[in-house]
């Protein structure tokens, strides 16, 4: 009886301390579910979700805090993605956070620009080359289409240009059976 | 020695109707027995890699085989010009291409005289390999065959493997096609000495040229051109007609018995594969100096005449299909086989260096594909797949858009060769679904890659701008300190050195201290403003509280001044089309 009691409290205290010890020689810095969630999200850094970028998105999102449908460059598919990963029910995308809009980048009309420097502190990803009153332009491939440098400029010279397909990123078209579409029927 | 080879075979396949004999009948129609034609568009990315810069402008005179377009880095391959005459335009146009989309293209009004560039030979024998193959990539030699990869980059022997066979691809499996077969049938010494050059650049041994059975006049020309030369390592081999016996996998694997597994390439077992085409343009290129600015392309299909032509890049297809006889009910170009060919967006898209064929379709003769039933999981498809996948699965995942699933039955194994569409007795348009996987995938990788550069660029940012702050910080809690020390050296009137600025920032001094501090930096700020108005300005860091100093309304002015300009500039470029008008 009693060295079954000392076998059973020696085991656990063994496990006990075996299992103290994996937990601090294999900690994990930082949490693991942000970094998978952030990765999905599109690094637009808009704001749009009503946070101040995507890791503070992804931190909420992964508190619970925050729903799935909330970012509107990721679209549909990315919510899709981050329904898979947090096991939650696929929503379409929350409209009060915006519309899924094709891909755009900024474009600096330079007739207009003055050279304020304020889109520059405004750009998140440093897409924007430029320096005080001198005309600042952008940089297409770096420009993740965010949008943060239209609000800022004072002389509204940044318009929003989509992206427009070449040769080499053109896509497949999904070889779906096509449905042609029949005019409709007039009144008479 | 045939006989004795012994052969191996390739899973799967399919036997559809050949169709060659039509084109194959008459011999090629060279380039001199050819007209111009009026205007050669010549798009400045025709082959795997990077795309070539624009050496002309408009307005220019070119020469026959002048670059025009230079290569973008190693893995690209240059464009020359097809003929002399002059550079009307570099500008998009539309590209022989499915998507119907543009592409920079140098357009050339010929002036009729046909005037070479100077040309010499290359005299390989006493040069690096490095050297030749930069050769050959200034002479815009790529792979003939059809996937267009530059040839350069080809003629490099494995770093672990040495190389132990070159295998010549003169199979050409797919229906209609009979460029290849006219080619050896009339040029087979110049494919040898090609052959010759490439087995040099790669230090093989051995050659073998892989030719289908279905072409005993090509398989007889040949053996004679490699007995003329007695040379007994370059083989001809027959090999048995089955689609696609012209893969570069499947003709390794038929003839050599080596299969290359997925994520390897065959030059780490010793085997590169070339198109004889690309023989023929490497001789070209090197024994006499030619670049590559033409290729044989088979016109068939509802054509008067089919035939093979010699076709310089640039042509529009209609003009050179308008040579083998139009028909009015002709109603697409299809450029390659009727097996793995794109359809082509319009009838004058240019030939590019990939068009090996061009097949006018008729309704008579490609009637529409019958409507798409649901997949029964016959398996037929994995029987006829020559790679060896499962089709059917790929299409399944494919058609629910669950890509990371398709990936896992290796998509990116499947050579779009057709023979599961070919055989579905559901009529699904199967390959239709592997190559929109397939870009959608890529789409979405070059994505993902933004995403992570841009987060990478964020978190940079968000560092600097950290840094940035705590660095003004230290430089401000220096600052103060040395002021202190300043304000507080005649008070308490101790004669020590001042100068050194004391470590400890802003600490919780009293009341006394606090004033003392602001008085400081009032007068400071006043005797630096009093400077300014007097002399000019110091170091740009002294400037800056200056600025600061200035009152508001004057800021506020300066602002609504340059506000004002930048909106009458934006009203008269607006204004300005409408008055032109």
């Amino acid at each position: 009886m009693l060295s079954a009691l000392l076998v059973m409290a020696g085991l656990a205290i063994l496990i006990g301390a075996a299992l103290g010890f994996a937990a601090l020689k294999f900690k994990v810095e930082g949490d693991p579910l942000v970094d998978k969630i952030d990765a999905i999200l599109p690094q637009t850094q808009c704001g749009q979700c009503g946070f101040p970028g995507c890791k503070p998105y992804a931190t909420a999102m992964a508190n619970g805090e925050a729903d799935i449908n909330c970012c509107p460059p990721g679209g549909e598919d990315g919510i899709r993605k981050l329904a898979d990963l947090l096991g939650r029910e696929f929503k379409p995308l929350n409209a009060e956070n915006g519309v899924e809009k094709p891909k755009s980048v900024a474009f600096i009309d330079e007739q207009t620009c003055i050279g304020c420097t304020l889109c520059l502190q405004a750009c998140p990803v440093d897409a924007i080359s430029g320096a005080a009153k001198q005309m600042h332009t952008i940089i297409a491939p770096l420009c993740t289409g965010c949008e943060l440098c239209l609000a800022p400029c004072p002389v509204d010279c940044i318009t929003m240009k989509p992206v427009e397909e070449t040769v080499d990123t053109w896509k497949w078209r999904y070889p779906a059976f096509q449905l042609k579409p029949v005019a409709a029927r007039t009144a008479a | 020695m045939n006989a004795l080879r012994k052969l191996f075979t390739f899973n799967g396949g399919v036997k559809p109707a050949t169709n060659k004999a039509e084109s194959s009948r008459d011999p090629i129609v060279r380039l001199d027995q050819l007209p111009l034609p009026p205007q050669f568009v010549v798009p400045l990315h025709q082959s795997v890699g990077g795309i070539p810069q624009p050496l002309v402008t408009a307005g220019e005179r070119v020469l026959k085989g002048q670059r025009i377009g230079g290569s973008d880095g190693n893995f690209s391959s240059a464009i020359h010009a097809p003929t002399s005459g002059t550079v009307i335009a570099v500008e998009p146009r539309v590209m022989a291409h499915t998507s119907g989309l543009t592409m920079l293209s140098v357009v050339i009004e010929p002036d009729g005289k046909d005037e070479w560039v100077e040309i010499q030979p290359l005299d390989w024998r006493s040069m690096d390999a490095n050297a030749v193959r930069d050769w050959l990539r200034d002479a815009g030699v790529v792979g003939l065959g059809g996937a267009v990869f530059p040839s350069h980059m080809k003629l490099m022997a494995g770093r672990k493997t040495p190389m132990k066979t070159l295998v010549i691809n003169g199979a050409e499996c797919e229906p209609f096609i009979t460029c290849d077969d006219l080619l050896m049938r009339e040029r087979a010494d110049k494919i040898i000495a090609g052959i010759r050059i490439m087995r040099e650049l790669l230090g093989a041994p051995e050659v073998l040229i892989g030719i289908e059975d279905n072409k005993p006049e090509a398989i007889a020309t040949m053996t004679a051109a490699c007995t003329a030369n007695a040379d007994a390592t370059i083989q001809t081999i027959a090999v048995p007609t089955r689609y696609p016996a012209g893969g570069a996998k499947q003709l390794i694997r038929v003839l050599t018995g080596i299969e290359v597994p997925h994520g390897q390439r065959s030059t780490d077992y010793g085997v590169q594969c070339f198109n004889v085409g690309t023989a023929y343009a490497i001789h070209e290129a090197i024994d006499l100096g030619h670049p590559l600015i033409s290729r044989m392309v088979t016109i068939a299909g509802n054509v008067g005449q089919p035939r093979n032509y010699e076709v310089l890049f640039g042509t529009p297809m209609d003009f050179i299909v308008r040579q083998a006889g139009w028909k009015d009910d002709t109603n697409a170009f299809i450029m390659g086989g009727p097996m793995m060919g794109f359809r082509m967006p319009a009838f004058d898209v240019p030939v590019i260096k990939a068009t090996n064929c061009i097949i006018a379709a008729s309704p008579r003769l490609f009637a529409p594909p019958p409507p798409e039933m649901p997949c029964i999981r016959c398996g037929e498809c994995a029987r006829a797949c020559p790679t060896d996948l499962q089709p059917f699965e790929m299409y399944w995942h494919s058609r629910a858009k669950n890509f990371g699933k398709v990936q896992e039955y290796n998509l990116f194994d499947c050579i779009e060769c057709g023979c599961c569409s070919y055989v579905c007795p559901s009529h699904i348009p199967l390959v239709d679904y592997y190559r929109f996987s397939k870009t959608e995938i890529w789409a979405r990788e070059r994505q993902k890659n933004a995403a992570d550069e841009a987060r990478v660029r964020f978190e940079q940012r968000n560092e600097r701008a950290e840094r940035e702050k705590r660095e003004k910080a230290e430089k401000l809690a220096a600052r103060t300190a040395a002021a202190r020390a300043a304000s507080a050296a005649p008070a308490a009137t101790t004669a020590d050195s001042p100068t050194a600025p004391e470590a400890p920032a802003p600490t919780p001094a009293g009341d006394d201290g606090k004033k003392a501090l602001i008085e400081a930096a009032i007068a400071r700020a006043k005797a630096k403003k009093a400077e300014a108005a007097g002399t000019e300005g110091e170091a740009p860091v002294v400037e800056k509280p200056v600025r600061k100093v200035l009152s508001e309304e004057e800021k506020k002015a300066l602002i609504d001044a340059a506000l004002e300009r930048a909106k009458t500039k934006k009203q008269a470029a607006a204004e300005k089309p409408v008055t032109e008008e």
